[in-house]
């Protein structure tokens, strides 16, 4: 997967859906986002952590989680080398604290680029602890979804994530203590079926496909012909799967209005000043 | 070439046991004594060949065969547990919501007199039935019927029992618009707040997302011959390989037999099955499957309703294979 027009740098960049020209400096001030056909392109976990959280507010943890291959599965060990290689990541999860206009949040950032973001145990692992975090320190857990869903390379392994992360879901629920979840393209399969979908407001980006079965299955599967707009953002949301979709200039607004609406009753020793 | 139906796998074995019912009948129908011999000894031929095939096939399964067996049409389904482990089973339908789910069952019923709350994947034997059930498949309104009789059993401080037996949940465009997701996590979700004891026992096939989606469990038992999967192993090989017909080899890579998980300790116990399969006799294995839930129950009801949900919830908070660099 190509990690988007910024991997030529060069003056001009191509637009992936409409195919237009932009001006490189004009694409990363808008965000990424296409000025001719609006189309939000894929962030890297650092675009999204600079774009989102105030400056130099994002604090790392778990940096050290790396995936092992339990199942000794084909290939497995080469596709994590090559992921690390391409994203200098160890996993598809990038977790830590930030603050937002101030108040100090617990956040996960997926990155498709390493193995399409998929939830393996490290990703597993870094979603709960994330949410554990927010509920230990009371602080509000925003998570930005971007994944084809479970790692299948490693097995049932993979599965018990979707259990284990709406397990600290449940958690933070019955502590009064708020989930936003966002989700990016692409959010499918069993991130979309795990904790993503019982965060307690779900915002989305435009056009991300968002979805539970690959499309093709799910077309297969059916007599009724699917919507144009099928797995997309805009068609969870008319179906009422998802809050709001938020262009990306504005998330970072809506965000932090939300954080200041739903934490609201948490301790106001947590609002850091920014 | 590996089979691609637990039928066709079985070919020879149907075939001989078919040969064995007819000579059975000829027996009884069978007066003048020589010939009655000599049909005996026939029958006592075939029954010999019959337990060497049994036992060739039996001893020498892949993961692949236990993909078959896993979902082999005559092994029990839910309701046949239903009615084999418990008693004044009463089916209760749909989920308040939208409608009622035939891949997915539900009810009260007895377990050794212990008033319990029970739900199911539930599959169809022939085509008829099948498409009544969906394949097994469960839709939103599956999940949710799911969680209004798990909130119901909380309510009334009534242990769940879950029987998992399904390929995969609904995939189609009418699941998707339903949010067939939302279905499955909130499923999940509500699991996790129950203090009531829940123990889920798979079945037959542990199939992903719609799978796991009833199975938020204190305990999770399995059937020797079940399987468990993140992915069913064609999709796996479609994805991988581009070739779902390299089932059997992604069958093996995603080590989804009872005894992986169990060995990874991701199932809590493994329920041995009559020598065979599960189907070759229902009762026995009806027996070691209710003596199973209710000694866990009875392990179970040591905790405190508090202690119950920590305790569910610290066995999937532990659960991740992981290094620290």
């Amino acid at each position: 997967m190509s990690a988007g027009p910024t991997a030529a740098p060069g003056r001009f960049v191509q637009c992936l859906h409409c195919r237009k020209t932009l001006f490189a400096k004009d694409f990363l001030a808008a965000q990424k986002v296409c000025s001719y056909c609006g189309h939000h392109h894929r962030l890297t976990w650092q675009e999204r952590v600079d774009w989102t959280f105030d400056p130099g507010s994002f604090e790392e943890t778990d940096v050290n989680l790396v995936s092992v291959d339990p199942l000794s599965f084909p290939e497995y060990r080469e596709k994590l080398s090559a992921s690390e290689a391409k994203t200098g990541l160890r996993d598809s999860v990038v977790s830590g604290t930030a603050t937002l206009e101030g108040h100090r949040l617990s956040v996960a950032i997926a990155d498709f680029a390493f193995m399409g973001g998929s939830m393996g145990s490290v990703a597993g692992e870094k979603i709960t602890r994330t949410l554990e975090l927010g509920l230990e320190r009371r602080m509000p857990s925003v998570i930005f979804c971007a994944s084809g869903g479970a790692r299948m390379q490693e097995g049932l392994w993979s599965l018990m994530q979707m259990g284990k992360t709406v397990g600290a879901v449940e958690r933070c629920r019955e502590s009064g203590v708020p989930f936003i979840a966002v989700f990016t393209d692409p959010t499918m399969a069993g991130v979309l079926a795990s904790y993503a979908s019982v965060a307690d407001v779900i915002l989305a980006e435009p056009r991300a496909l968002v979805g539970f079965a690959g499309s093709r299955v799910s077309k297969q599967a059916q007599v009724i012909k699917a919507p144009d707009d099928f797995q997309t953002a805009e068609f969870a949301h008319r179906s009422g799967m998802v809050d709001r979709i938020v262009p990306r200039r504005e998330l970072r607004s809506t965000l932090a209005t939300l954080v200041r609406a739903l934490g609201a009753a948490l301790p106001v020793s947590e609002k850091v000043v920014a | 070439m590996a089979a691609n139906t637990w039928k066709e796998w079985m070919q020879g074995l149907i075939e001989l046991e078919e040969l064995i019912e007819k000579l059975r009948q000829a027996l009884d129908r069978e007066s003048e004594p020589s010939e009655h011999q000599r049909i005996e000894a026939r029958l006592k031929e075939f029954e010999r060949r019959r337990d060497v095939v049994l036992e060739v096939i039996t001893t020498r399964m892949g993961p692949w065969e236990e993909v078959l067996m896993a979902r082999a049409e005559p092994r029990p389904y839910t309701l046949d547990y239903i009615e084999l482990c418990l008693t004044d089973f009463i089916e209760l339908s749909g989920d308040r919501r939208y409608g009622d789910d035939k891949a997915i069952v539900g009810g009260t019923a007895f377990l050794d007199g212990q008033a319990v709350v029970v739900v199911g994947h539930q599959k169809g034997r022939n085509l008829q039935e099948r498409t009544f059930r969906n394949f097994g498949m469960a839709k939103p309104e599956g999940y949710r019927k799911a969680m209004r009789l798990f909130r119901m059993a909380e309510q009334f401080r009534l242990p769940v029992v879950t029987f998992v037996d399904t390929p995969a949940a609904d995939p189609g465009v009418e699941s998707e618009s339903r949010g067939i997701s939302e279905a499955i996590a909130e499923s999940m979700r509500v699991m996790f707040s129950l203090t009531v004891p829940v123990v889920s026992v798979v079945i037959g096939e542990g199939g992903s997302g719609g799978a796991i989606g009833i199975a938020v469990a204190n305990k999770v038992l399995m059937l020797e011959h079940a399987i468990y999967s993140v992915i069913p192993p064609e999709g796996c090989a479609a994805i991988l390989w581009r070739d779902a017909k390299k089932g059997p080899e992604a069958a093996a890579a995603l080590r989804l037999t009872a005894k992986g998980a169990h060995e990874f300790m991701l199932v809590d116990r493994l329920l041995e099955e009559p020598f065979g399969g599960a189907h070759r006799d229902p009762a026995s294995v009806g027996e070691t499957v209710k003596k199973a839930i209710v000694e866990e129950f009875e392990a179970l009801s040591k905790f405190t309703p508090s202690e119950l949900r920590e305790q569910r919830y610290s066995r999937f908070r532990r659960m991740g294979m992981y290094e620290t660099a």
